[in-house]
């Protein structure tokens, strides 16, 4: 198992955890996690071009690296790995985002205990995204679940107990319907008197789910994973967990955790249950076009900072959802697109949140104005991520967004088209959003006196909103790089659902 | 009469050893020799414990005794070691408690009554005959009432006993008027006699009045809704390390009975008569026991209703135990064996407190985790590993316990675990709520000042957090209990 570069992805934060468990003061927790993500990073990048080496020497598994440890031998759970495209630019994506986190927590409260939640979250994302066991796939969703609930209600802000209790229980809630859509799964993974298995490819491979139970674990699997990616109506968590969420916290759980959601809606509920994703894609996707709409809409009232942003991510994550059940290449590859660019850009913004209001001490955009001249360094980082966001060619969000709009319009029927166009309205009130607090913070007069005697950003928020920004501009630039790395798996080969149109 | 057959009963005559030396220790040594009792029955105890898991000294076969009316097998032997490990943690927590100026002149009672009742469980667990069950039911009961009244100066402790002892006298008396039933329908107590009268004669309603009177009999003793009603009183008054024997023990070993005359003896009748009793009760349960543990303050009681929803899980177990799989038995063990190492060290945290300033109250565990860092950080592996968050043990067993009763197959079995999974959501609401306590609320400085626990109230705590972290990640535990039971 330890010749597999994949089980490295946990082993080096199961490291950190004991690293950070043997600091004695605060430079050398931040040695540990900064060295550790680095190492990570590096570790993913490292997977990145590894992969694309096998790839262009012509090996066409639907995953590579593939290797199964047995766990409970007698209800054939393994320890099974595998990546394909999309898992290693996840993986790049988390590795990124908890560099830039641990340079955003630099100064935290306790941060030994801080760290250990943190890294503890982050190993459960990286487990998931290795994973090809739905068991152990289950079990690393609900370790970067629970962290959550003390990272919020220990080092949050604002109403933070109720935040963190609502959001506990509503991700715990969806996967107490994800857990019975699993076992589902794994009694009828295997033709009559066939093996049981938990294993995802072996699942597909024997396409042994009937029909109708396919129309009864597809919407358990989708609702348990759209909880996490924020699908109308099971969003009210994300709008307050968010805010009341320490900066880095609200980076990984929006840019990544997040994204477990929308993975695993595509990796699970759709790759495995073809059929009932075909004739039930109408039901879901009526919900996430009102999260996208609805998000936009809500962020354009909201005053809090964080909040606005959070109902961005609402929004955002809905298109994400909302390409995935387009169930064609082209809407689904921009899918993936789309979680990277939120990924990297609301972290960004949840990081530059984060320090402004570490100065201002209040997210109000009403109390707040002419930040540019005051910090401008911050303010003009702001700015990109706002183009970032409202779709600026040359940034990431552009590029997925559009990708989405032209796979959604591939359908030629009304509702689909209606519904393409609705979601195409968000782009216009994310603009609205996004130019109001711009304008509002970063321009017009200085509303306090004392945000005038503030400093702007230190070398360790520089440090982390530059890679942000960097890697936006990355995607943003060599966007058919990615949609390559992507696209090989939503082949019709690989993802029946797809041939199916 | 074949004095041999005694030697198929190893474990309950090393038990009773145990008991002799205990009992000896206590009435003829001096004053000062008995100061070592707890250690002493502490450290006889675990080499027994020890011993129990290797097959040669304990003997690993199934073998019959006295015409049959006592069974063993390697899945009892394992129940029963299961068992054990639960009784040895509790005696090593109640150490300090034991030494306490209130207990210290009697605390060899306290020794002796806990290993009597243990006794009547291993006869409930063993016994094929309902009249050698009844004797292990009472023996198990009656001395566990005098227990709940140990603490004598405590007027709550006074108040549980009577409680206790009269559910417990009612419940028999309804468990034997079940019986009565059963004996007119088959004309016999064998479990085997009465399995095959069920099968041949078809009187299905008399048979379902007398299933709900057994039924509603056991109920009582695993604190089933709504034969609940005296757990919590009870859990409160009792002295705290009885609590912790009430809640693991004396619960675990009804369930493996309850297991046991279900499926043995009405295993044929299961789709007729019991199994919508079955569902409504475990519904009933898990769901009341949860509603009432969110307003609890005093965390005896709470986790007194917190013990009862998982009760219900636990009874998920026993249905899913089918005469086509062996899953269910496994899942239920593993369960058990979880909750055990789960419970305990929320126990042995508030025992740990309790013994050093006497607050029981969950307002008292305010920012506890300043004062207290490790006994607040072994409470919330109990809290998660109870609410069944992974990598800790409570998440495995309930991922088994759920994906056993799934195996059964039916729409009926896939809507009750739906609703089992809800209320696991509310039971993470409470149990955070003491995390919440423990390390949210931590604005006013704790009321419970530093301490250091002693001596045995740390070893306990550390096999318990051995037991929550290793047992479910460590798969070697239930695959073994899967062999075991040959699956």
């Amino acid at each position: 198992m330890l010749s597999n570069i994949l089980i490295y992805f946990v082993v080096i934060p199961v490291l950190m955890l004991a690293g950070v468990a043997l600091c004695r003061n605060i430079k050398q927790i931040r040695a540990v996690a900064v060295v550790g993500s680095l190492a990570l990073t590096a570790l993913s990048v490292y997977l990145l071009i590894d992969y694309l080496a096998l790839r262009a020497a012509g090996d066409m598994d639907p995953m590579l690296y593939v290797q199964s440890v047995s766990w409970f031998a007698p209800l054939n759970i393994n320890l099974s790995v595998g990546v394909d495209g999309i898992s290693v630019a996840m993986l790049i994506l988390s590795s990124i985002i908890l560099l830039t986190g641990s340079f955003a927590s630099w100064k935290i409260d306790q941060p030994k205990a801080f760290f250990l939640w943190l890294i503890l979250l982050s190993t459960g994302v990286f487990g998931f995204f290795i994973s090809i066991d739905l068991f152990t796939m289950f079990m690393f969703y609900e370790v970067a679940l629970i962290p959550m609930y003390l990272l919020i209600g220990v080092w949050g802000s604002g109403k933070k107990e109720y935040s963190a209790m609502k959001l506990t229980l509503m991700l715990m809630g969806g996967s107490a319907f994800l857990m019975l859509g699993l076992i589902g799964i794994y009694y009828h993974s295997a033709p009559e008197g066939g093996k049981l298995t938990w294993n995802i490819l072996e699942i597909v491979q024997n396409d042994a789910i009937s029909h109708g139970w396919q129309k009864f674990l597809f919407p358990m699997t989708f609702v348990g994973f759209g909880v996490l990616g924020a699908m109308f109506p099971f969003h009210t968590w994300s709008p307050d967990g968010h805010a009341s969420a320490p900066t880095a916290v609200s980076m990984l759980h929006a840019g990544v955790l997040m994204k477990l959601g929308g993975y695993g809606c595509f990796r699970v509920a759709i790759y495995l249950m073809p059929y009932a994703a075909q004739e039930l894609a109408w039901i879901f996707l009526i919900l996430t076009g009102i999260s996208v709409v609805y998000g936009a809409f809500s962020a354009c009232v909201q005053t809090d900072l964080k909040y606005i942003n959070a109902y961005s991510s609402v929004s955002h994550c809905g298109l994400v959802l909302f390409a995935i059940l387009m169930l064609n290449t082209t809407a689904m590859t921009g899918a993936i697109m789309q979680m990277l660019s939120h990924g990297l850009m609301t972290a960004l913004f949840f990081a530059l949140i984060g320090m402004i209001y570490g100065r201002t001490h209040t997210r109000d955009i009403r109390l707040m104005g002419g930040l540019m001249k005051i910090m401008p360094f911050l303010c003009v980082c702001y700015v990109i991520a706002g183009m970032a966001s409202l779709g600026l060619p040359g940034l990431s969000g552009f590029v997925a967004e559009m990708t989405i709009f032209v796979g959604s319009f591939e359908h030629a029927d009304m509702f689909h088209r209606v519904f393409t166009i609705l979601a195409c309205c968000s782009i216009v009130i994310t603009a609205v959003y996004i130019l109001r607090v711009v304008g509002k913070i970063l321009f017009g007069p200085v509303q306090d006196q004392h945000h005038l005697s503030l400093t702007d950003a230190t070398w360790w928020e520089r440090t982390s909103t530059v890679t942000l920004i960097i890697s936006v501009a990355v995607i943003g630039c060599f966007p058919n790089f990615f949609a390559e790395l992507i696209r090989f798996t939503f082949s019709s080969d690989i993802f029946k659902v797809i041939g199916m149109n | 009469m074949d004095y041999s057959q005694f030697l198929v009963m190893k474990q309950e005559i090393c038990l009773l050893v145990i008991f002799l030396l205990v009992f000896l220790n206590d009435i003829f040594m001096p004053r000062k020799a008995q100061s070592a009792i707890g250690v002493i029955t502490c450290i006889l105890f675990g080499i027994f414990t020890l011993f129990g898991f290797c097959p040669m000294v304990i003997g690993n076969s199934s073998a019959d005794a006295f015409a049959g009316m006592y069974a063993t097998s390697p899945v009892i032997v394992n129940i029963k070691n299961i068992l054990n490990v639960g009784v040895l943690i509790v005696l090593i927590q109640s150490l300090r408690w034991t030494a306490s100026d209130m207990q210290r002149i009697r605390r060899g009672e306290f020794y002796e009554l806990l290993l009597v009742t243990l006794f009547g469980m291993y006869l409930m667990i063993s016994s094929r005959h309902f009249l050698m069950f009844v004797i292990g039911l009472e023996t198990a009961s009656l001395p566990l009432a005098a227990m709940v009244a140990f603490d004598k100066h405590r007027y709550e402790s006074h108040e549980a006993a009577v409680k206790y002892i009269l559910t417990a006298v009612f419940s028999s008396a309804i468990f034997m008027m079940g019986l009565s039933f059963v004996y007119g329908l088959t004309g016999s107590l064998y479990y085997t006699n009465i399995a095959a009268g069920i099968q041949s004669g078809a009187a299905i309603v008399p048979l379902v009045i007398a299933l709900a009177f057994v039924i509603a009999g056991i109920g009582f003793k695993l604190s089933l809704v709504p034969f609940h009603l005296w757990t919590a009183d009870v859990y409160q008054g009792a002295p705290t390390p009885v609590t912790s024997y009430l809640s693991v023990i004396s619960k675990g070993s009804a369930a493996f009975a309850f297991l046991v005359i279900l499926w043995q003896v009405f295993g044929s009748v299961y789709a007729d008569a019991w199994e919508w009793m079955l569902y409504a009760l475990i519904i009933l349960t898990i769901t009341v026991g949860n509603l009432f543990a969110i307003r609890q303050r005093n965390l005896k009681r709470f986790l007194a209703f917190s013990s009862i929803s998982q009760a219900g899980y636990i009874m998920l177990g026993v249905i899913a135990f089918t005469a086509l799989s062996q899953m269910g038995k496994a899942a239920l063990m593993f369960y058990i064996l979880v909750y055990i190492f789960s419970n305990l060290a929320a126990f042995g945290v508030i025992g740990a407190i309790e013994n050093y300033c006497g607050k029981v109250s969950m307002d008292d565990y305010n920012g506890l985790c300043k004062t207290n860092p490790r006994l607040s950080f072994v409470m919330m592996l109990a809290m998660f590993s109870l609410a069944g968050i992974p990598p800790f043990a409570g998440f495995f067993s309930k991922f088994f316990i759920f994906t056993s009763a799934i195996n059964q197959g039916s729409v009926a079995i896939y809507v009750l675990v739906l609703i089992a999974l809800i209320n696991t959501i509310i039971s993470l609401y409470y149990y955070l709520l003491v995390v919440k306590a423990m390390y949210i609320k931590t604005e006013e400085p704790c009321s419970i000042s530093t301490f250091r626990s002693a001596w045995s109230e740390r070893i306990a705590m550390w096999i318990c957090v051995a037991g929550i972290v290793g047992l479910g990640i460590v798969s070697y535990f239930y695959d073994n209990l899967l062999t075991l039971v040959g699956c």
